[in-house]
């Protein structure tokens, strides 16, 4: 540009600062964007204004990203405003998201700014789908969302809109129409808001409700509507007058043998190996953990608050109740199990629940229940394990609440008894010790290591192919640690592969941390 | 039966003298044609024409009481074949598609069309699927217009000259014998808007009378020595003719001041764009009051060149807005001037980006350059223009980059289609991966995540016949897919036919869901509802047979996952010759559900006996590895965080969006994944025998229960 350009002293022409109200809504397809859209055109227009508004229908409504945008604007002296067809980034007056992700992505395209967005957004997640395939845990951090809104939003009204919507029987959409009248931006009165709901009719009266649940919640900022409460976790028995004096003398145990740090972490273990088995392997369970804490302690633990303690008490926990088909039958067939179910399903008192089980037990599933001794014998007989395998694998449609089918879950639950001499916890235990093993032998020269090394045991989940695949994972990541183990870095080393191999299910990324190890290691 | 019913939009087409029409872009032009007196409407669905496919096919009453003929096209190619009707006879007749797409399938019978000329009015309306959102290659229509030479509308995004556009294009094309092009973009068509409406007019001449009173004329029939007449004519007489009405129907626009030393020409679908930027620039207030001459061309084909001229000649410079590529207006126009002398220096692409969607922001820096390199001072003092740049390079913001998720499209809650790449996805962990070629519908989402199946698409209809190459005998077969829609749209002939008459070997899957369901779901020969207006219930079996399908197999519910599975494997294994075509059968879920769900809640009401079904996850039973969700990818199935200190992943859930479609406990099955899942069933109004048996069966159950928790260890000690 030449500079004496930038000397000149011509005024802006008049009107040019005068823009109309922009309106950015983004949602996922299937949400109401286009209800929400039509009332507010519909409310623009109730008051003489020229409302228009856009949006890209198409493939991006199945379930995807997608926005609506509207302006509006007075008529001067018989002339209509013209009326962009999409939003500019700064220049939206509102950014309504119907979901908290993409509230961010409204963010990142530029549509809000400090100098002129309102930002309503309901903080609730629907979860996308590379959230959801990763092996771990894929959740998007929402605290970044937070945290870009704060310095992006001139104003921001951010709460759980879906909840409060639900909660009033209504949709998302009612409750955003809502919270847009409460924020003020449009001059236009609370009622005339109403009027463009109950004009549609059908629904009305849950979307009035929302609408002015949402309005007072903007207004007064009263608490979020708390999400409907977790129906009570299955399995736990109606407490008997004396609680068991056996477990109250492990709980006793626990606090004395245990640090401070460690101790919440062991109880839920403790809760859990019972639960899954008896008080006896509750003793087990202190026992190992005893080990495994004197081990921690001589390697300085307490300048560390135990970590590796609490590791344990965590892990040690979770290799224990290793999902085997009676642990699956028992869960199944519990009183508190059928309960759960009833109150997801909001039934009322008239309607009967049958619930129908998709099972696929291989010969694999009915070994791990026998003997020790007998399941190996049956599996050096490759013939005659094939021709069990054939009458075994297979789906099979279990309806839970019909007598017969109860009854055989009831029994297969039942068998806890053989559990401890059953081949499966043969192999468990091995593996268990093994595991223990090399967290032990690190911890005393590499504390961290040691604390890695326990924690890898996230990677072991999962029931028939994928068990074996997370087994798999599981003992290539401790070979690899194996190679580094000496090194300074070794537990930054560890905790890569853990969190590669909990990236992707085919263990790609696994294999690409490994191979880089192998280069220098 | 589409997605939804369009009865209350049926009602706008009834509007008449001194009413408004309120709605959607695309609803005025289809009011529009009828106030031009159109004698017949065909076309082919697609985004963004869709519904004005729908609403004519929902309003029958109003096209009888008229006596306009309505159909829904097989393809793009039968609706522009359609519009011979108005070869000899002075009818009107206009359809519609999706645009490049529709636009070259059609484009045979549309040369031809343009070639021989036509008497009656013919419209052609082409929903430009270009820019942020689209769902196809990204081209212009232009070109075609400029090959056939068939004159191009593109009217400001603005109902009134929209529809009075139409109105005047019919004239256009009775008065030059050529067919008209209407070009709305995407966002245009689904805009809200108003008009004031006219009475609807009756064709003056129908069908009926055509029919009654057959006429020929060889010299309109593109054969020579015609076809080399028809050439001349195009160029002199037919364009004459056009670049004379539109001069004196003044179809193209000026706006601003008279004179000025710059100006800006644009395509009429960038005007409102084009002011927002001048308003950025102090340079036009919201009400189109701008500072600069504008030359609006509602018609960008053909050019014409004395008011470009007149526009150019005593300007130092002109910028060019056209969206696209290449630039043939850019072009066009530099031409003109050179031809005439005129020393305006014509600015465009090189301001501007040569592709992508010209928005507000684009045109504000390209407006500005544009001016700094011809007139700064109109530049003024330069007031802010809006800029999200300081927001987005904030650190916070930058962060936020790396956190969100992207959100691609995907099957719906329930798709049928999704237990059918379920089990290829198992065949596929079995038997290697293979050569598989998608098509163009819902199905193509099986490209994206969980599934990640299929290697290319070529165009509606066509996945089967882009596996033609791979007819050799190799360890692995092709495989392609195809949907209902792409089978009857082509697919039956390119793709099976093709198959069987060159013996290939290959796996054939055509996702039979009763709609063109990416379309919005309208019915087509094989859909399974009555249509009492359309012959349905064709069976896609029975036509590939009869076109010589031998290895032929019908799977009437996809959500049998296992024999899903199966069937595929034998298709790829079966030592039989010949195309080995499958035909997987399910209902489209939302088609069904806005079926089903209204009947479903009268019955509960009425107290009948219903079964509703829903899945579930045990979560305790779960291990949070998500392998049901890499087979899966249904919206309700989700993961949710337990507040278990022992847990770090989170669970898979299902939500009450949950359809009880059977996928979920199929894969779980299929795959062996895990016994996590249930299915509930939950008996509304339950007789007397089921509330005796439940009765009888949970009195013993308890009391087993009962008796095994009595056996437990107490763990209140450690809650």
């Amino acid at each position: 540009m030449r500079d004496e350009t930038i000397r000149l002293a011509l005024p802006a022409a008049g009107e040019a600062t005068e823009r109309p109200i922009s309106i950015a809504i983004v949602a996922m397809g299937g949400q109401g964007g286009g209800v929400l859209t039509d009332w507010i055109v519909q409310l623009a227009e109730n008051h003489g204004w020229v409302a228009q508004s856009t949006s890209v229908p198409g493939v991006a409504q199945r379930t995807g990203a997608t926005i609506y945008y509207i302006e509006a604007m007075p008529p001067l002296d018989g002339r209509k405003p013209i009326l962009s067809l999409m939003p500019t980034p700064g220049d939206v007056d509102v950014v309504m998201a119907a979901e908290f992700m993409e509230a961010g992505r409204s963010i990142l395209r530029g549509l809000v700014t400090p100098d002129r967005t309102t930002l309503i957004a309901s903080n609730h997640r629907s979860f996308a789908i590379g959230e959801k395939i990763a092996p771990g845990n894929g959740i998007a951090d929402g605290g970044a969302v937070t945290g870009a809104i704060g310095v992006a939003a001139k104003t921001e009204i951010i709460f759980d809109l879906n909840a409060l919507a639900i909660a009033h029987g209504s949709v998302i959409s009612a409750a955003m129409f809502g919270a847009l009248a409460a924020a003020g931006v449009l001059p236009f009165s609370r009622d005339s808001y109403l009027d463009v709901i109950r004009a549609v009719g059908k629904g009305a009266k849950a979307s009035v409700e929302t609408f002015e649940a949402a309005f007072d919640r903007v207004k007064t900022g009263a608490a979020d509507v708390a999400a409907p409460p977790q129906p009570k976790q299955a399995g736990n028995p109606p407490s008997p007058a004396t609680p068991d004096p056996d477990l109250a003398a492990l709980v006793a145990r626990l606090k004395q043998e245990l640090p401070e740090p460690a101790l919440t972490m062991a109880r839920a273990g403790l809760k859990k190996v019972v639960d899954f088995q008896d008080v006896a392997y509750g003793t087990e369970y202190l026992d190992i953990l005893k080990t495994l804490h004197m081990a921690d302690r001589n390697a300085g633990g307490g300048a560390r608050a135990y970590a590796f303690t609490e590791a344990a008490a965590k892990y040690l926990a979770n290799a224990m109740t290793y999902d085997d088909v009676i642990r699956v039958a028992d869960l199944k067939t519990r009183a508190g199990r059928r309960a759960r179910i009833e109150t997801e399903l909001e039934m009322s008192g008239g309607q009967l629940l049958q619930t129908t089980e998709f099972m696929h037990p291989r010969m694999e599933e009915v070994m791990g229940v026998l003997p020790a001794g007998f399941g190996r014998w049956l599996g050096g007989k490759p013939r005659l394990l094939g021709w069990l395998d054939r009458r075994v694998n297979r789906g099979r449609r279990v309806r839970t609440y019909s007598l017969p089918w109860f009854l055989a879950l009831y029994v297969v639950g039942g068998l806890r008894g053989l559990r401890r001499r059953s081949l499966r916890h043969a192999i468990e235990t091995a593996h268990r010790d093994g595991w223990l093993k090399a967290a032990t032998d690190a911890v005393g020269t590499n504390y961290q290591l040691g604390v890695e090394i326990l924690q890898c045991r996230r990677l072991v989940k999962g029931y028939s192919d994928t068990h074996s695949r997370g087994l798999s994972k599981f003992d290539k990541t401790l070979a690899a640690i194996k190679l580094v183990e000496r090194r300074e870095d070794a537990a930054d080393w560890a905790r890569r592969l853990r969190e590669a191999a909990l990236k992707d299910s085919a263990g790609k990324e696994l294999d690409g941390v490994i191979q880089t190890i192998k280069t220098f290691a | 039966m589409a997605e939804r019913s369009f009865a209350r939009e049926v009602e706008d087409l009834r509007l008449g003298d001194g009413d408004t029409f309120r709605g959607e872009g695309i609803l005025a032009i289809t009011k529009a044609l009828l106030q031009s007196g159109v004698a017949y409407v065909g076309g082919y669905q697609g985004s963004p024409i869709s519904h004005l496919m729908d609403v004519l096919a929902d309003a029958k009453d109003v096209l009888d009481d008229l006596g306009v003929v309505f159909q829904s096209s097989a393809n793009e190619a039968a609706a522009a074949a359609m519009l011979s009707a108005s070869v000899m006879y002075p009818l009107r007749g206009a359809v519609a598609w999706k645009s490049t797409v529709g636009t070259n399938v059609a484009s045979d019978a549309l040369a031809n069309l343009a070639s021989g000329g036509v008497t009656g009015g013919t419209m052609i309306i082409v929903g430009e699927d270009y820019g942020e959102g689209s769902s196809i290659m990204q081209e212009r229509t232009h070109a075609f217009a400029m090959k056939s030479q068939m004159w191009l509308l593109d009217p400001r995004p603005d109902h009134e000259c929209i529809v009075n556009l139409i109105e005047k294009g019919f004239e256009l094309s009775e008065f030059s014998n050529t067919p008209v092009m209407l070009e709305v973009r995407v966002r245009a068509c689904h805009m809200h808007g108003s008009f004031a409406c006219k009475d609807n007019v009756k064709p003056a001449h129908t069908i009926k009378d055509a029919l009654n009173n057959p006429k020929r004329d060889v010299n309109r029939i593109v054969l020579p020595p015609a076809a080399y007449e028809h050439e001349q004519e195009k160029i002199k007489t037919r364009m004459p003719a056009a670049m004379g009405f539109i001069r004196d129907n003044k179809l193209n626009e000026w706006m601003g001041p008279k004179h000025g030393k710059v100006g800006i020409i644009m395509q009429g679908g960038m005007y409102n764009n084009v002011i927002r930027a001048l308003q950025y620039l102090g340079l036009s207030d919201a009400y189109g009051n701008t500072q600069v001459p504008l030359y609006v061309m509602n018609v960008t084909y053909p050019v014409i060149d004395t008011e470009v001229a007149e526009f150019c000649v005593d300007k130092d410079a002109v910028l060019i807005v056209e969206e696209g590529q290449p630039e043939y207006l850019e072009q066009a126009i530099n031409t003109v001037l050179r031809r005439r002398d005129i020393q305006a220096r014509v600015h465009g692409k090189d301001v501007l980006p040569m592709g992508g969607d010209y928005t507000a922001q684009v045109l504000l820096g390209g407006v500005r350059e544009f001016l700094e390199k011809t007139e700064p001072r109109l530049l003024g003092n330069r007031p802010p223009a809006p800029d999200a740049a300081p927001v987005l390079n904030h650190p916070a913001v930058e962060k936020l980059k790396q956190v969100v998720p992207a959100r691609p499209p995907g099957l719906c809650t329930g798709c049928p289609e999704r237990p059918i790449f379920a089990a290829m996805k198992l065949v596929e962990e079995e038997l290697g991966q293979h050569h598989v070629s998608a098509d163009i519908g819902c199905h193509l989402f099986s490209i994206l995540p969980p599934f990640n199946i299929g290697a290319t698409t070529m165009g509606f209809g066509l996945g089967p016949a882009s596996t033609s190459a791979f007819n050799v005998k190799a360890d692995k077969r092709s495989i392609a897919v195809m949907g209902d829609g792409g089978f009857w749209h082509n697919g039956l002939t390119s793709g099976i036919g093709n198959a069987v008459f060159n013996k290939h070997d290959g796996v054939f899957v055509i996702v039979d869901n009763f709609y063109t369901s990416a379309t919005g779901g309208q019915d087509i020969l094989s859909s399974r509802a009555v249509n009492k207006r359309r012959d349905t219930n064709n069976s896609i079996v029975k036509a590939v047979k009869g076109i010589g399908g031998q290895w032929v197999r019908q799977l009437d519910r996809t959500y049998d996952v296992g024999k899903m599975r199966d069937t595929l494997k034998e298709a790829l294994t079966t030592k039989d010759e010949g195309p080995k075509v499958i035909v997987a059968s399910s209902e489209c879920m939302l088609n069904k559900q806005r079926r089903v769900k209204p009947q479903i809640n009268k019955a509960i009401k009425d107290g009948v006996r219903i079964v509703k079904e829903r899945f579930g996850v045990d979560e305790d039973v779960c291990t949070g590895d998500h392998a049901c969700i890499r087979l899966s990818g249904c919206p309700s199935l989700s993961v949710k965080q337990l507040d278990d200190p022992l847990r770090d992943d989170p669970v898979a859930a299902i939500d009450n969006t949950c359809v009880g479609c059977g996928n979920c406990g199929e894969v779980a099955e299929a795959a062996v994944l895990c016994p996590s899942f249930y299915r509930a069933d939950v008996i509304h109004n339950p007789t007397r025998w089921d509330i005796f048996k439940s009765r009888v069966a949970m009195a013993v159950i308890g009391w087993l229960q009962r008796r095994r928790d009595r056996r437990r260890p107490a763990l209140e000690a450690l809650a």
